[in-house]
């Protein structure tokens, strides 16, 4: 598991190594800001006054406060911190939402077909063409006349955008997958459905998902920021979100008050920069695509099938398929198919 | 694959036939989320400020009291003829916002397109060409950065940074004084301007252009570098561009001949998939500049609460996306054979 977490980092060399760690580390920042926002922050989010005692309106940055307050009397540096906490969790489970959905949905429309895939497939193909904020807008508009401007309903909103993304790959690799041998092998000894979908499917289409999440992830951070700007995001009352005190701070500007936009938006622009490079590097290391081709270089002198694995390569091949190869005698020859499938690539 | 399945006019018709249900899934789509699932929508936009028997009239005129099947097919026949229906909050045609309000969206989307072909596509080639080199680092980087920040954002730091030192304007598509001189024609106010013949109203519509397709085009830049950038690098590992140099071609002339052209072609597919993206960026960017475009007019009818303008002009944004979409596949088709098969 801790070896397949650093992966991509042995993959990469030079400069991708260091745009992936450039990316992992701002990532941490605000992972860390997150989870330890009430003692990283002074103050809380919407907290005015400090023993009884107003805080100023619109102070420049100084000592006490470090970002400067802003026109609701607020400290703008607790509001950052708090503000990655909320987008992080408006993002997570956006994500979250949208990986189950869309692999399931995958998983049945691929392995069903039909008129049921047909269907599914139009659907989520209008729906990917659709431009992305303009479907949040729609849903945010909608969630917030039925559920109010809680976390939970701009999440959902969030949730429309990236579901056909996880569908597509699901679906087009289930389809795939259908016909290969040891899909067949398990049908032939009798799996049901499910059991197929379950244990053989779903681990071999589950692989892309982890890159598209975190490219989704820095997509639906500037997503839920446009949703704030544009007053449909989070209650303010409810959470500080960056995007809402960017468009609060939008007039400050004119008069010379740049620390209200500035930090609220630059903290978007480092999340979802970091975001961006940590995705990237995976896909660059984790995608099988983007991956045979760092591999083709490599020369393959060996004549004998044996020698084309080394013994670690081969563990490893092991580890990643389903431990019913490993329990069921009759299904050992579609093991070494597979091998060899993955070799001729 | 038979040469006559391959015909041009076929494909055009294909692609044709197959927006009609893609078109109808998107009216649907909308009718059913925002006029369905809310309930009333006279008593959201002007609930109120009305008694009860005025807010029936409303409903009435709008014909809002049948049906929602009636109204579902009645809506399906106007969008059939390109009428979008009519706002609740102020009784405009949706019609008319377009025509009023489009021209700005038009000329800023254009602008912003322009802007970042011009910018991103020799960047990327450079960032190609000289493969993890110190510049190829600093254009991904800067790539990333500004697709990272928000559009909005980005308006603000021009509004600060550029705007103030320079005294460009930052808000609306022209001085007042350039809006009352100019005679509406086509509603796009550069054209009208230049048709007028009045150079210092265009020249003063051009300056209030620049900010704003500079920070749209800032968002789409990024994705034309990461895309020509991927492409160098791999039309670089091309026999042919092998072939070209074991001709003995000099490296400039294979370079730029061989390894650039073929390099630009995928641009014209990414145009077609950028459009949503544009869009949704106008919307954020016309917020920040004040632009009287259609963003403008979305984000005021949200405010409005008005479901039928909200349902119009997403509905119009969504049309108008897989139109374009379908026109760029069609230039595809014209300019590279492979796609028709």
């Amino acid at each position: 598991m801790f070896r397949s977490l650093l992966s991509p980092f042995r993959h990469t060399t030079g400069i991708a190594r260091w745009l992936l760690l450039t990316g992992v580390v701002i990532t941490a920042v605000f992972v860390i800001c997150a989870l330890f926002a009430p003692w990283i922050a002074p103050l809380d989010f919407n907290q005015r006054y400090v023993d009884g005692v107003k805080l100023p309106k619109q102070a420049p940055p100084s000592g006490e406060f470090w970002f400067g307050t802003n026109d609701q009397f607020y400290d703008v540096f607790s509001r950052v911190v708090w503000g990655a906490r909320t987008a992080l969790m408006v993002v997570g489970l956006s994500i979250l939402f949208s990986v189950v959905i869309g692999v399931v949905l995958g998983l049945i429309s691929g392995f069903i077909g039909g008129w049921l895939d047909r269907l599914l497939v139009f659907l989520m193909d209008t729906l990917y063409a659709f431009p992305s904020l303009l479907l949040a807008i729609v849903f945010a508009f909608l969630f917030k006349d039925l559920l109010g401007g809680s976390i939970v309903a701009v999440a959902m909103a969030l949730t429309v955008i990236y579901i056909p993304q996880y569908f597509r790959v699901v679906r087009n690799t289930t389809v795939s997958a259908r016909e290969a041998t040891y899909v067949e092998a398990a049908r032939a000894i009798g799996a049901r459905n499910h059991t197929i979908i379950g244990r053989y499917l779903f681990g071999n289409v589950i692989q892309s998902v982890p890159v598209i999440g975190t490219l989704n992830a820095a997509d639906a951070i500037g997503t839920l920021a446009g949703l704030g700007f544009l007053g449909l995001g989070i209650q303010p009352n409810e959470a500080a979100e960056w995007g809402y005190d960017v468009s609060r701070a939008l007039d400050d500007m004119g008069a010379g008050i740049w620390w209200t936009a500035f930090f609220p938006g630059m903290a978007i622009v480092l999340l979802v920069a970091g975001l961006t490079l940590v995705g990237e590097g995976l896909n660059e290391t984790v995608n099988p695509v983007l991956r045979k081709r760092r591999l083709l270089p490599v020369d393959m002198p060996a004549k004998e099938p044996s020698s084309y694995l080394a013994e670690g390569d081969a563990a490893a091949l092991g580890a990643g398929a389903p431990d019913v190869w490993d329990r069921e005698d009759e299904l050992r020859p579609e093991r070494e198919h597979r091998v060899r499938e993955d070799e001729s690539r | 694959m038979s040469a006559r399945s391959g015909s041009l006019p076929r494909y055009v018709a294909q692609r044709l036939l197959l927006i009609i249900p893609t078109i109808w899934l998107i009216v649907t789509f909308v009718f059913i989320m925002l006029r369905v699932a809310p309930g009333d929508p006279v008593s959201a936009a002007v609930g109120g400020k009305l008694d009860e028997a005025a807010l029936d009239a409303r409903r009435a005129a709008l014909g809002l009291d049948r049906p929602l099947i009636v109204q579902y097919f009645d809506y399906l026949g106007d969008v059939a003829t390109f009428n979008f229906g009519q706002t609740i909050s102020d009784n405009r045609s949706l019609i008319s916002i377009v025509v009023d309000n489009g021209g700005a969206t038009l000329t800023l989307t254009l602008g912003a397109f322009l802007f970042a072909l011009l910018v991103g596509i020799p960047l990327g080639l450079l960032a190609g060409r000289y493969r993890d080199s110190a510049g190829d680092v600093g254009i991904r980087i800067f790539g990333v950065v500004t697709y990272a920040a928000p559009v909005f954002f980005i308006g603000l730091l021009m509004q600060l940074l550029v705007a103030g030192p320079l005294g460009m304007p930052t808000s609306d598509i022209a001085s007042p004084i350039t809006k009352f001189e100019v005679e509406p024609v086509t509603h796009i106010l550069l054209l009208d301007a230049v048709i007028a013949g009045n150079w210092d109203a265009a020249w003063d519509v051009f300056l209030h252009h620049i900010l704003p397709c500079i920070t749209l085009g800032l968002l789409l830049c990024g994705v034309f570098i990461r895309l020509v950038r991927v492409n160098v690098l791999q039309t670089l590992k091309g026999d042919y561009v092998e072939a070209a140099r074991a001709r003995g071609i000099a490296e400039k002339h294979v370079i730029r001949r061989h390894a650039f052209r073929n390099a630009l072609v995928p641009v014209v597919t990414v145009v077609g998939l950028m459009v949503a993206l544009t869009l949704s960026g106008a919307v954020l960017t016309e917020r920040t500049f004040n632009w009287p475009g259609l963003g403008t007019q979305l984000y005021n009818y949200l405010i409005a609460r008005d479901y039928a303008a909200v349902q119009g002009l997403v509905t119009f944004f969504a049309v108008v996306v897989v139109l374009v979409s379908l026109l760029i596949d069609i230039i595809n088709a014209l300019i590279d054979p492979r796609v028709r098969y």
